[in-house]
């Protein structure tokens, strides 16, 4: 278990060096000449050097290159062009909405999405099948910030049901933050939901030909036993990879809609950064998300070895 | 020069192969199911509409500061937008922006995808070193890769292209490393190695024909979800220029106006969502008829 555990750990580390590396050179694609984009319109040529040195742009790539990662890992990101404020604090300022949205959307997925999939596995071709399986497609086709703005119109324009926009924080009380995320909740985890429901239908439907449902059903089980006792414990492992997987997919949707809602997280400080092309901020919010995917893929890699025993060995 | 038996035989087979292409035999069974049917034609439809947008409908660009935000009229009949343009011209324009970059990012992935893929299995250090490289692009979400790509290169359709491409290469490298990797094992390849096939001819003959079925799949796959990632940039502004109508540009706009004239919204969105949807089922089609053992939509 230990040696598993050590060799997922170590496995992580080139993957984090070389997204570093890809972040790192985002900022060189950049035409011109990033000391003068930095130092204004009016800047002299003296401040353009100043800016030059300080930010060690005089040095040869791999040089800055190592800086640059040594001060990430020290959680130093540098400083945003635009509000002169450090990125790590910006971040830690708006990860709050960030993290209550993608749970909350977590939490729906996975109670709508197996159920479903696994439902849809049971009852292969029939009628149910087909219109979940339909419905999941449209999920992932339509675009997020489409289905946002169709719950919007009708939750919150014209049934008044939820907010039109923004965000609650959690110092104000958890229900209000709960009621100001549930739309763009339901949105995100429509599209979610599309994705993991055909990865547990698809899983089902091989474990439900397995010998020991067979079994389960010559003893005579009921089929919601068979199904969510029997069948579902087999496809743990599957259903929680795409999960974990999935998550980037999630974070994509996540910027949209925090742009929708006018919610301020993370989401919305990369669209303002991007508009604004103020990229220590980019860099450092592509960082964030890759490091953070990373790592809870390497967890979702250990949790295998509680869900099936037979990876421990 | 005399062949061997053995030699004649591999040849002997390898031109009935070509002549009964079992790929193309798959895509002409797949041609005669309904759904494809329908959903070829539906696409046909958005070409038209791409193609004849000039001739079917008013100039998507002309502004008309006093004619704006009105209703549905016989000369405009979907209305015009907050400056008094044309919304059924630019809802027609903007099937080419999303046409234009759904087939460039399939072709886009697809050729640089194969390429890495077949070296990536059959180079054995090389391809260790590779698949690193995929596996720390997978770990970038796509969305936000496109969108700090988008920003930082200079602002055009290339642009958006490009940074919509190099996020899909990664899945392309993986399914065709995995569908190379299962071929190699297949006796005839053992076969065409042991007669003494050179490394170049082997992949074009034996290695090359098996990922055509799987890559037009998930190239199909891809043309979607570029259409979608496409509209995410324009409807955050990043990415396309502001005067080239697009369906994601389009809802951008519609946002302030969104509560009184949620149909400026509806229009783009739907259109984008039905060509999305229309793309997406006939990957599910193909995929269902080109391989047997079904490729699993990679997320």
């Amino acid at each position: 278990m230990l040696r598993y555990a050590a060799g997922r750990v170590l496995a992580g580390i080139p993957t984090l060096l070389l997204v570093s590396i890809f972040i790192f050179s985002l900022a060189h694609v950049t035409p011109g000449d990033p000391a003068v984009l930095l130092a204004g319109d009016n800047a002299t040529p003296a401040q353009v050097e100043e800016i030059r040195s300080r930010l060690h742009l005089d040095l040869p790539l791999w040089q800055q290159f190592g800086i640059w990662l040594g001060d990430a890992l020290q959680f130093d990101l540098g400083n945003s062009i635009y509000s002169g404020k450090p990125v790590t604090e910006l971040i830690a300022q708006r990860i709050e909405p960030t993290l209550v949205l993608s749970l909350v959307t977590l939490v729906l997925t996975v109670l709508i999405a197996v159920p479903l999939g696994a439902i849809s596995a049971w009852k292969a071709n029939s009628i149910v099948d087909r219109i979940s399986m339909g419905v999941a497609v449209a999920g992932f086709s339509i675009p997020v910030f489409v289905i946002a703005y169709l719950l919007v119109y009708f939750f919150a324009v014209k049934m008044r049901l939820f907010p039109v926009q923004g965000y609650k924080w959690l110092a104000d009380g958890w229900l209000t933050t709960l009621n100001s995320v549930t739309l763009p909740s339901i949105a995100l985890a429509f599209v979610f939901s599309a994705l993991i429901a055909r990865v547990t239908r698809a899983s089902v439907l091989d474990a439900l030909g397995e010998n020991y449902i067979r079994t389960a059903r010559a003893k005579g089980l009921g089929p919601s036993r068979i199904l969510f006792i029997h069948a579902l414990k087999s496809v743990g492992v599957p259903v929680v990879t795409v999960i974990g997987i999935g998550l980037a997919t999630l974070v994509g949707g996540v910027v949209v809609t925090e742009s929708v809602f006018n919610i301020p997280g993370i989401g919305r400080l990369t669209v303002d950064a991007v508009t604004r092309r103020d990229y220590p901020v980019i860099q450092g919010v592509i960082l964030f998300f890759s490091a953070s995917l990373i790592l809870i893929n390497l967890l979702v890699d250990l949790s295998y070895a509680f869900i099936d025993p037979r990876i421990r060995e | 020069m005399a062949l061997t038996e053995t030699e004649t035989k591999i040849q002997a087979h390898g031109t009935r192969s070509r002549r009964r292409n079992p790929t193309l035999e798959s895509l002409a069974q797949a041609a005669r199911e309904p759904w494809t049917i329908i959903c070829v034609l539906i696409l046909l439809g958005f070409l038209a509409m791409a193609v004849l947008s000039p001739m079917l409908a008013g100039d998507p660009l002309a502004i008309n500061p006093a004619y704006r935000l009105k209703p549905p009229s016989l000369e405009m009949i979907w209305g015009t937008d907050h400056l008094g343009r044309d919304v059924f011209a630019r809802a027609m324009n903007g099937a080419r922006m999303s046409l234009t970059v759904g087939v460039a990012v399939a072709l886009l992935s697809a050729i640089p995808g194969v390429a890495i893929g077949i070296f990536a299995a059959m180079n054995r250090t090389g391809g260790a070193l590779v698949m690193r490289v995929i596996d720390a692009m997978m770990a970038i979400p796509a969305v936000l890769l496109a969108i700090a790509l988008a920003a930082l290169l200079q602002p055009g359709l290339l642009t958006l292209i490009i940074a919509i491409s190099i996020p899909e290469i990664p899945r392309m490298v993986r399914l065709v490393r995995s569908v190379v990797l299962s071929v190699r094992e297949q006796p005839y390849v053992d076969a065409a190695v042991s007669v003494g096939t050179g490394g170049f001819a082997l992949v074009r003959r034996h290695i090359l024909p098996n990922t055509i079925a799987p890559v037009i799949v998930q190239a199909t796959y891809a043309a979607a979800s570029a259409i979608i990632a496409s509209a995410v940039l324009s409807f955050l502004g990043v990415g396309t220029p502001p005067d080239v109508p697009s369906w994601g540009g389009m809802m951008a706009d519609a946002r302030k106006f969104f509560q009184f004239y949620p149909m400026l919204m509806v229009y783009p969105g739907a259109l984008l969502s039905l060509l999305v949807l229309v793309t997406n089922v006939l990957g599910d089609r193909l995929s269902d008829a080109l391989d047997p053992r079904k490729i699993a939509r990679s997320i």
